[in-house]
């Protein structure tokens, strides 16, 4: 049988040690190791930016690494983001009220790439928004409301 | 939609590397950023039965200043290239055309030596180590070399590598003076791969002519492709429009060779490359003026 690796990764300040075999995905682990199924799965192969987490802080693509790399390593998903169902996160909560998703499926990863994004440019421009969400597909909006909700964001965070 | 099954290894250190990498030559792939394997290993396009994964290889990730030359790891990510102030001040293009590459995401995971030894001709890092004059220093298990750029992409998702050797630095010489620089591509969408882009330098002599001529193009042939005839057009010359003109259109109708794809036709990204030519040659022109 194929080889297997003890890791210990530190998901939303949790600890969190699973023997993994090498080919496991970083967003399969998320999703099916320690059922935080926030993070979603698109395209798996970096385009659509669904399973976007930030890993040591920085957004990434959970699709595009392997659980075993992330050892020892930090990771934020969605569910890192709100203290509780009554306390949402200001961009969460921007996207609630701005109606910046319809299925949802894209917003878990469009909220973690926004994440870094506001905090590196707190009063962006909207072609600076447009430019950030390049990144990350979604088939239901067109877009124009997430925009909203991320100029809303803004303010809230201000 | 899952990779196939690999041996894993994740070294701490290059020489440790080197070792596993020639223990299983031909068997196993480079881990780096993973932004272009990774990828390829889920549509199972590519299933190495080994992988060695550098990312723990701290000794390989660093951007400094070494005399009058840039010495940056093989692991050194993209996104710390963007923002690093001896980039900004030694190397104007490079700190430019970062920007370009992929989606911050990407850039994030993504290392300036994967991409480089990945060699896709769509890329912007292989194409500004040309117009750079960059060494690239390989090694294996019995020791080291330097390959120059111009001599390291030899084709469509090839380079000068040995199959046991791995890229460890990039030297990068500073920037002339009197040099102005430019990087355009036109994409579909920002992050998207580039249907057509160019790295442009000018170097003026004291008099203001045109000591020396860069120009490198994506995705327009089997790798980098520098267009050496209209280099010479410009070189030697006090350059105006109607020098731009000619050196424009020479390098898109007759040096460039790209094959078009499911976005854009052939002839679509000669014209691109003639249009962004001459902006870029008019941007790297004025550039220079301002660095005298």
């Amino acid at each position: 049988m194929s080889q297997t690796f003890p890791i210990m990764v530190t998901v939303n300040e949790k600890d969190y040690r699973r023997e993994v075999e090498p080919r496991m995905l970083l967003s399969d682990f998320l999703r099916h190791e320690i059922g935080l199924t926030g993070t979603h799965v698109g395209c798996e192969h970096g385009v659509c930016g669904a399973c976007t987490i930030l890993f040591d802080g920085e957004s990434a693509r959970s699709c595009l690494m392997f659980a075993v790399q992330a050892d020892g390593h930090n990771i934020t998903t969605v569910e890192g983001l709100a203290k509780d169902r009554d306390n949402l996160h200001p961009l969460q909560q921007a996207f609630w009220e701005a109606h910046g998703l319809q299925c949802g499926y894209c917003t878990p990863g469009i909220l973690m790439t926004l994440i870094p994004f506001l905090k590196q440019n707190p009063d962006p421009t909207e072609e600076e928004i447009r430019h950030a969400l390049s990144g990350n597909l979604c088939r239901c909006t067109g877009y124009q409301h997430i925009v909203d909700a991320v100029k809303l964001a803004a303010e809230k965070m201000k | 939609m899952k990779p196939a099954p690999f041996e894993y290894h994740a070294p701490d250190s290059i020489d440790q590397a080197v070792e596993l990498f020639s223990q299983y030559s031909g068997e196993a792939k480079i881990l780096a950023g993973g932004q272009s394997l990774v990828p390829a290993m889920n549509f199972r396009v590519v299933q190495p039965s080994v992988l060695i994964d550098l990312n723990r290889v701290g000794e390989l990730s660093y951007i400094r200043e070494d005399g009058n030359v840039l010495r940056i790891g093989s692991m050194a990510r993209e996104r710390h290239l963007e923002f690093d102030l001896s980039i900004v001040k030694r190397i104007p293009l490079l700190n430019e055309a970062v920007p370009f590459i992929a989606h911050p995401q990407i850039r994030n995971r993504g290392t300036i030596g994967g991409s480089i030894v990945n060699a896709d001709p769509a890329a912007e890092l292989p194409v500004l180590m040309l117009a750079l004059n960059a060494g690239l220093k390989a090694r294996n298990s019995s020791g080291e070399r330097w390959i120059d750029a111009k001599d390291f992409f030899v084709g469509m998702f090839t380079t000068a590598l040995e199959p046991d050797e791995i890229l460890v630095e990039i030297e990068l010489p500073f920037s002339l003076n009197h040099t102005g620089w430019s990087f355009m591509e036109v994409a579909p969408r920002a992050g998207d791969y580039a249907l057509m882009g160019v790295a442009v330098l000018v170097t003026l002599d004291e008099a203001g002519k045109c000591k020396a001529a860069k120009l490198i193009y994506l995705n327009a042939g089997e790798g980098p492709v520098e267009a050496k005839e209209a280099e010479k057009l410009l070189e030697g010359e006090t350059l105006n429009d109607e020098l731009i003109e000619s050196a424009a259109g020479k390098a898109s109708q007759e040096e460039i060779n790209p094959f078009g794809n499911i976005h854009t036709s052939a002839e679509f990204q000669r014209h691109v490359a003639n249009v962004l030519t001459k902006k870029a040659l008019k941007q790297a022109l004025q550039r220079a003026g301002e660095m005298s």
